[in-house]
């Protein structure tokens, strides 16, 4: 067994004790490993009631006596050190991504995502970071992936904002971390709930076997697109088609786009994505400049297997 | 809004409290919540049916879990001393034949087309049902079609029914026309003030398919039931109609405009869409299963 897939495969066996109903695999989680599915199954027959979302109406009345009794701050906000969504994976997933660096939450970082993912196999996010200036980098992390990390966009020229789909193994949030000069990084985020598979599923081109006709082909368009009141700004939208296999399906290893690089007319970099195994397959992303770049716009990019990709806009 | 949007079901002893209604001479509509997947409905929100010949029962879908196939077939032995003698599946989504279970020991027909939806899908539609239903899905495990059904007439007894194999909501939409009553269950392709559904959908198809049914005589057709919402509403082939052209335009239209999904999910959406049944996240579902396609028109300049 991969050693991968075996890793995921224990971590989903440890998850299932938690939340049985949350890993059962939804209306995309089509080709789940076995392990799930039999667990799922068996978890079935246990289910009465479905266990009460972290966010339920019961949680938050008693929160809000809790504070309304003058209680010290409450329970969850220290146990989950200050994580706004109360995810117990946090602090273990600040100190891998940021070790000893500053972390604060900031709602300047907005992470705008379905609040169901309907096909866990494409969840959409946006990234919008609005009134934090000089961002060198960003990092978007879910908590509750086998892969926690989806992806770093390094955004030069562009706007420190960023449009992909990405696979979603079961409910979590999702979260985007910008790094600014001083070194901090800001933390914005959302909940996605999920009736899981979308890492333990082979995508439909892998199914099929069509991906191997159209591997590593780019389109791009770019469209007016104004970030407020008088603004001229614009977007580019770039998609890939890449079977982006995670490595957590037996028998496929992982194989997906590591680096997508945006040049202008003179060749010097606009922006620079570097990707990871949870981004859906054949990727879209949309890359926002407050001003046009100058043109002709360039793309290059490769996979982890050495593969290139290049596209010249007109 | 419509007259069933509230669903009878019991929560506390698990009873749909289904009930049959004539609306012809032989001819009964059992009807659902208009409303999406809920534990307050019992996952009930589609309406199923059954028509009564000389020869026995013609069952039209069997609902979304073993309870309300075993409920739906002890409400037709209450109505009728006729025997079941078939089971028609209009298309493979799970609330159209999740009840099978029931029906064990009488033919099952389905498409071909409709019949490998089922198998590919039927585990996934367990799963998700019980997800969404718990306990009202106790039990429910998936039967799948006994026989193939061809499209043309079908006969039992005195009674003859016209099939009518169609596409667009999925790739086999099927619809029956009773030629005693003229009352015809149009399944998944016509939705009655409810937002239609769309994880299997094609629009282009899916119009093709609505101006043939909005194109039969009334002397063919006098009464249309469709599988989701109001069945007294008359106008509902159009406004199904009406909001597909109205999605193939929004999404076409926001895809040129270099928009991402989550911004189209936040689009505000005029008054006459929001209004249906369903639409706070049936809306979601649209978009999310319909919009990469007009985004990969609109990137490879198609």
């Amino acid at each position: 067994m991969h050693q991968r897939a075996l890793a995921a495969a224990l971590y989903l066996l440890a998850t299932l004790g938690r939340h049985p109903a949350d890993t059962s695999p939804g209306l995309c989680g089509l080709g789940a490993a076995q392990a799930l599915r039999a667990n799922a199954s068996a978890a079935k027959a246990l289910v009465m009631h479905p266990p009460l979302p972290p966010h339920s109406k019961a949680r938050r009345h008693w929160l809000s006596l809790a504070l309304a009794a003058g209680a010290a701050p409450s329970w969850s906000a220290a146990h989950f050190e200050g994580d706004p969504l109360e995810s117990s994976a946090w602090p273990g997933l600040k100190r891998e991504h940021f070790g000893r660096a500053k972390v604060v939450f900031d709602d300047r970082v907005k992470v705008l995502g379905p609040g169901f993912a309907e096909d866990p196999m494409n969840v959409p996010i946006s990234v919008l970071v609005q009134g934090i200036a000089a961002v060198q980098q960003m990092v978007v992390l879910v908590d509750r992936n086998p892969i926690r990390k989806v992806l770093e966009y390094t955004p030069n020229a562009a706007l420190p904002n960023i449009g992909f789909r990405f696979k979603l193994e079961q409910t979590s949030p999702v979260r985007a971390a910008v790094r600014t000069a001083d070194g901090v990084w800001h933390v914005g985020g959302t909940r996605v709930e999920s009736s899981g598979g979308g890492c333990t599923a082979s995508g439909e081109t892998r199914r099929d076997g069509s991906w191997s006709q159209t591997l590593g082909q780019a389109s791009a368009k770019v469209f007016p697109m104004s970030s407020g009141p008088g603004e001229t700004g614009s977007r580019l939208r770039l998609k890939v088609m890449h079977p982006m296999d995670t490595g957590l399906v037996a028998g496929v290893p992982a194989f997906y786009v590591k680096a997508l690089s945006l040049r202008d007319g003179t060749g010097a970099e606009l922006a620079r994505l570097s990707i990871f195994e949870p981004v859906s397959e054949n990727p879209v992303f949309s890359f926002d400049f407050a001003t046009p770049p100058r043109g002709p716009l360039s793309i290059v990019g490769n996979d982890n297997n050495g593969n290139r990709i290049r596209l010249q806009l007109p | 809004m419509s007259a069933n949007a509230q669903s009878s079901a019991d929560l506390a002893s698990l009873d749909y409290r289904l009930t049959a209604r004539a609306v012809a001479e032989g001819v009964y509509v059992v009807t659902g919540a208009n409303a999406d997947f809920a534990p307050a409905n019992g996952c009930n929100i589609i309406n199923t049916g059954f028509i009564v010949s000389d020869a026995g029962v013609l069952v039209i879908n069997s609902g979304p879990s073993r309870r309300y196939g075993q409920q739906l077939r002890a409400l037709i032995a209450r109505t009728t001393q006729q025997p079941v003698v078939q089971l028609l599946h209009l298309n493979h989504h799970p609330d159209y034949f999740l009840g099978n279970q029931a029906f064990a020991d009488v033919p099952r027909l389905a498409t071909p087309l409709t019949r490998a939806g089922m198998a590919r899908d039927a585990k996934s539609y367990e799963d998700n049902l019980y997800r969404l239903c718990g306990e009202w899905m106790k039990g429910t495990e998936a039967v799948l079609p006994s026989a193939d059904a061809a499209p043309g007439v079908l006969r039992i007894g005195q009674r003859e029914f016209e099939l009518i194999e169609l596409q667009g909501h999925t790739a086999s939409d099927l619809v029956l026309i009773d030629r005693t009553s003229g009352v015809a269950f149009a399944g998944g392709l016509v939705f009655a003030q409810r937002v239609p559904t769309t994880p299997h959908a094609s629009i282009a198809p899916w119009l093709a398919s609505l101006s043939q049914l909005q194109a039969m005589p009334s002397s063919r057709v006098q009464r249309w039931v469709p599988s989701h919402g109001d069945i007294d509403f008359t106008g509902a082939i159009a406004q199904t109609q009406a909001y597909l052209q109205w999605l193939q335009g929004w999404l076409g239209d926001a895809a040129r405009r270099g928009l991402e999904i989550n911004e189209v999910l936040r689009l505000p959406v005029p008054a006459e869409q929001r209004a249906l049944a369903a639409f706070a996240t049936e809306y979601v579902r649209n978009v999310v299963h319909l919009y990469p396609r007009y985004e990969q028109a609109v990137l490879q300049g198609r």
